[in-house]
């Protein structure tokens, strides 16, 4: 199965719709670099809202995932996590889950934005395409 | 006379195996009349116990049946394959530790979140049997 990854500009917005098998999160999860890496994105927003179920697997690769995306330099939230998820995770374990996470879209990239701001290397432009670099006049 | 639903065996062999039996508990908890969370709960478990069988002993069964009585609701899952077993059952138990290279928390997390755990292993019979009671309302 292959799960769409959109472009905003510098961040990458990924929403998954159905249950995953493993083999599907690990192909998201490569994916995913992959186009951060490709097109050195700021920022990375990954919407689980239509996700009932949230295993120690998968909170395993999300974590990963989101380690990795800033290893390439990528800041990570995660989006929409229900209630019942959150609450089966935190009894099974504490910290499953240990990216940032978010209620909605709109607080996701504004997170995006206060990090890559306070990071100093690069602006967050979600009005054009490019970001703009603080070295530019 | 209260209907009994029918218990369902699911054949585990790979992860869309994983995928389906957290359904098919999901559904069943449904009918019985669990709530969502407990629902969540149920199919977290189910998603732990039937991914250890993918990864280590390759093929199992996943057997979900309704054991209600007149004063409570109760679904039982009992998780068995004919892997190589479970070397030391104590440390499998305890918090962050795995052979696998997981988490660490699918037996000890899946302890938690249900109300009966039971757990024997020997070469060649791995045998979980977990269940959630709720007082019928």
């Amino acid at each position: 199965m292959i799960i769409p990854i959109l472009r905003l500009g510098k961040i990458l917005l990924t929403s998954i719709q159905q249950e995953l098998t493993d083999a599907d999160v690990l192909q998201l999860q490569s994916d995913l670099l992959r186009k951060v890496s490709e097109i050195e994105a700021l920022g990375v927003i990954i919407d689980i809202t239509a996700l009932e179920v949230v295993d120690s697997f998968m909170a395993r690769v999300i974590n990963d995932t989101a380690g990795m995306a800033r290893l390439l330099g990528a800041e990570i939230v995660i989006c929409g996590v229900q209630p019942y998820v959150a609450m089966s995770l935190v009894e099974m374990g504490r910290d499953l889950i240990g990216a940032d996470c978010v209620f909605n879209l709109d607080q996701g990239l504004k997170l995006l934005e206060a990090r890559i701001a306070v990071r100093g290397d690069a602006i967050l432009s979600l009005e054009g395409d490019e970001y703009a670099r603080n070295d530019r006049p | 006379m209260r209907e009994m639903i029918d218990p369902e065996r699911v054949l585990i062999r790979d992860s869309t195996d994983i995928v389906r039996a957290r359904a098919v508990a999901r559904q069943v908890a449904n009918q019985i009349g669990f709530t969502l969370a407990d629902q969540t709960r149920l199919a977290t478990a189910v998603s732990e116990l039937t991914r250890n069988i993918v990864q280590y002993a390759g093929e199992g069964v996943c057997e979900i049946a309704d054991a209600s009585g007149e004063e409570e609701i109760r679904l039982r899952i009992i998780v068995e394959d004919n892997g190589p077993g479970i070397d030391d059952i104590d440390r499998a138990m305890k918090d962050g530790y795995s052979t696998g290279g997981g988490l660490g928390v699918g037996l000890p997390g899946t302890r938690r979140l249900m109300d009966d755990f039971a757990i024997e292993s020997s070469p060649g019979c791995t045998r979980v049997s977990i269940a959630l009671v709720r007082r019928r309302v």
